[in-house]
């Protein structure tokens, strides 16, 4: 982006490899061409019809939800969130990870970003979609929620509450989504061209045409779009730090011991991090293989995200260990009981499967051998995937399952209904995520050809 | 690709048959960049373009572009929001109908802020994406590309032939497409030729 003058300094060949196996850019190309333009593979179909099948089971727990009202959830008098708001959570926080490598990586000159930042990025929608479905959802009457949560000019002249954190979650979960759409879009419009510009089917093309908004790449508009995707960057960086930030004010602004703590917001983003970095490692080990894609997501950037996940797992080990420090220091009973209570009470198995998770299992990380072998990351996302849900669960349960009157105290088991809709809501994400690796390019070509080896003058690169 | 926009070599007698300009292809960048410089300096510096598969550095300096106005057009939406967010926040907990609630003043700034700066941020995004698109003139189906190598590997300058000059009676500045052949040859230029307009569809 910045101008540089010496062109000759440019020319040199980056550092590290981020592509191996001496492509060239029409081996690139081709290379992420090749699922868009064949027949989808026996695998893709499954894996698909699977994601269908568990959407389907989520719809109809979801149309029972409807049907009969949030009844059909184990949720009781203290425990007022449970499944609906821990899944809401777990998603939005896996939507952290694409804008985390789009923008501010980004922004640090981190040129390894460009082989996973369309994936990540996509994954980032889809999970944000999942977690506003999720929220929807857990109103219980989804077909006013929009009434509720919007707000519009109505003839009674009724607002929401500005001054309510869930209110500031509808404006940071929509724009987030908005603004990720967006970013993402304007980022696939060249590589849309390239597809485009391969195509032999006359409807394809025209469709690729139009989706492409007819970019032909002069430098006039590269100019542009270069500074455009700088401000998007910048944009981006304070807004996926906000979001976390204030999906976490929906708990630290209330009076309950175990959420009303300050330490939540950077706690919250660093988990978010975490998390979506893990589902990234989950997907991408599994679509590397599967398209032929490992030139260009390489064990380097594998590696990479490895560091990445391992040191937001010390970040959220260091919060779990600061809330307890925190709840004991404070003094205050109701403090020190919520902590106590967490990893000792009824929900102690939820606490600990968390900190196992998120905390012990990471810390294989510090050895080169397991972060640079397939199986052992595959594992450990895994892993992460299912403690950053539980490190949700542990915080909204397990917090309010004993308040402060023993006598309302309740404990919360889900329903086979909360479990249904947890399933299909995988299964809607996994919808949209293999129909995108299917239709779009999964690389962002144009980003990439920028850090391969440069063609040389006077070889022949055509 | 569009074999049809590839020009024939014999000038054409109508205002529709003549090229559009000339275009030259080059195979790496460097080149790219050293006969962006020389264009720039001949008689053609005023009206050409580069064509590239990914934003080549260097490229806008050697092209003489100014910068970008997409960030004042991201300013002046993002304060917009920034200033309509706390309007609307204000007039609708103290004027429209105002409300106590938890004991908060009517006018709570510090809560208001969250929503002040989604909606900074969502302006400003949104309009920098179509700030963009303006000023590239898309969504554009009226000049179609010329080749497809463009978008995979290959690099082009294109000489554009500009509007007529009213003035210009005589043809004397007329561009001539002779000339602009063979500057491109002389940059090193792999593959010459003219290109037609045409749209897309």
């Amino acid at each position: 982006m910045a101008t540089i003058a010496n062109t000759h300094e440019l020319m040199k060949p980056v550092d590290e490899a981020l592509v191996t196996g001496g492509r060239t850019f029409q081996e690139l190309t081709d290379d992420v061409a090749r699922p868009l333009e064949t027949f989808p593979t026996l695998r893709w179909w499954v894996c698909f019809i699977a994601a269908i099948c568990a959407f389907f089971i989520g719809a109809c727990c979801l149309l029972s939800t409807f049907q009969n009202g949030v009844g059909m959830w184990g949720l009781n008098q203290p425990v007022g969130w449970g499944n609906d708001v821990t899944t809401f959570v777990f998603w939005v926080g896996i939507g952290h990870a694409g804008t985390l490598i789009s923008a501010i990586l980004f922004l640090f000159r981190q040129k390894w970003r460009t082989g996973i930042n369309r994936s990540a990025e996509a994954m980032t929608i889809f999970a944000v979609m999942t977690a506003g479905l999720m929220i929807m959802s857990h109103t219980g009457r989804v077909w006013l929620a929009a009434f509720w949560l919007f707000p519009y000019p109505n003839q009674r002249g009724l607002w929401p509450n500005f001054r309510s954190p869930l209110e500031w979650d509808v404006f940071a979960v929509s724009t987030y989504f908005t603004i990720s759409v967006t970013f993402w879009y304007m980022g696939l419009i060249p590589d849309i061209a390239t597809i485009r510009d391969r195509a032999k089917n006359k409807i394809r093309k025209i469709a690729l045409t139009v989706a492409s908004l007819g970019w032909r790449g002069s430098n006039k508009q590269w100019h542009h779009y270069e500074a455009a995707y700088l401000i998007f960057a910048g944009l981006s960086t304070p807004l996926v730090l906000s979001v976390h930030s204030v999906v976490s004010f929906d708990f630290a602004v209330s009076q309950l011991p175990g959420w009303h703590t300050t330490i939540f917001p950077p706690y919250f983003v660093a988990g978010a991090i975490f998390s979506g970095f893990a589902m990234v490692l989950t997907l991408l080990v599994i679509a590397r293989e599967a398209f032929g894609l490992k030139h260009y997501i390489t064990m380097d950037h594998l590696e990479k995200m490895n560091k990445i996940i391992m040191t937001t797992g010390l970040l959220v080990g260091y919060s779990y260990a600061s809330e307890f420090f925190i709840a004991w220091y404070s003094g205050s009973v109701f403090e020190r009981f919520c902590f106590i209570n967490r990893a000792f009470g009824p929900y102690w198995w939820s606490y600990w499967t968390m900190v196992s998770c998120n905390v012990f299992i990471p810390q294989l990380f510090w050895f080169k051998r397991f972060r640079r072998s397939i199986p052992a990351m595959f594992i450990v996302s895994l892993f992460v995937n299912i403690g950053m849900y539980f490190e949700r669960f542990v915080i909204i349960v397990t917090s309010l399952h004993r308040d402060f009157l023993p006598s309302s105290w309740a404990i919360y088991i889900p329903t086979w209904v909360e479990w249904g809709i947890f399933f299909g809501f995988i299964g809607f994400f996994f919808i949209f995520f293999l129909l995108f690796i299917r239709f779009l390019p999964a690389i962002a070509i144009s980003e990439v050809r920028g850090v391969m080896d440069q063609p040389q003058k006077g070889a022949s690169n055509v | 690709m569009s074999n049809s926009s590839i020009a024939s070599q014999s000038h054409g007698s109508t205002s529709n048959d003549i090229p559009s300009g000339v275009v030259g292809f080059f195979d790496d960048p460097e080149s790219l960049i050293d006969a962006t410089h020389r264009v720039r300096e001949s008689e053609f510096g005023k009206h050409f373009d580069c064509f590239t598969p990914y934003p080549v550095h260097g490229l806008e300096t050697a092209q003489g572009l100014t910068r970008s106005r997409v960030p004042y057009v991201t300013g002046v939406f993002a304060f917009t929001g920034t200033t309509l967010a706390f309007l609307w926040e204000y007039s609708a907990s103290k004027t429209w109908w105002p409300h106590v609630i938890g004991g908060k003043p009517f006018n709570s700034l510090p809560a208001f802020v969250p929503i002040i700066f989604e909606l900074s941020i969502l302006l400003g995004g949104v309009s920098t994406f179509f700030a963009m698109l303006y000023f590239n003139k898309l969504p554009n189906f009226s000049k179609r590309a010329f080749d497809h190598s463009l978008t995979t590997n290959r690099f082009a300058i294109m000489l554009e032939n500009p509007p007529e000059d009213p003035n210009d009676d005589e043809g004397a500045n007329r561009f001539d497409f002779a000339q602009a052949e063979q500057l491109l040859k002389t940059l090193g230029a792999k593959d010459v030729r003219k290109v037609y307009e045409e749209g897309w569809f």
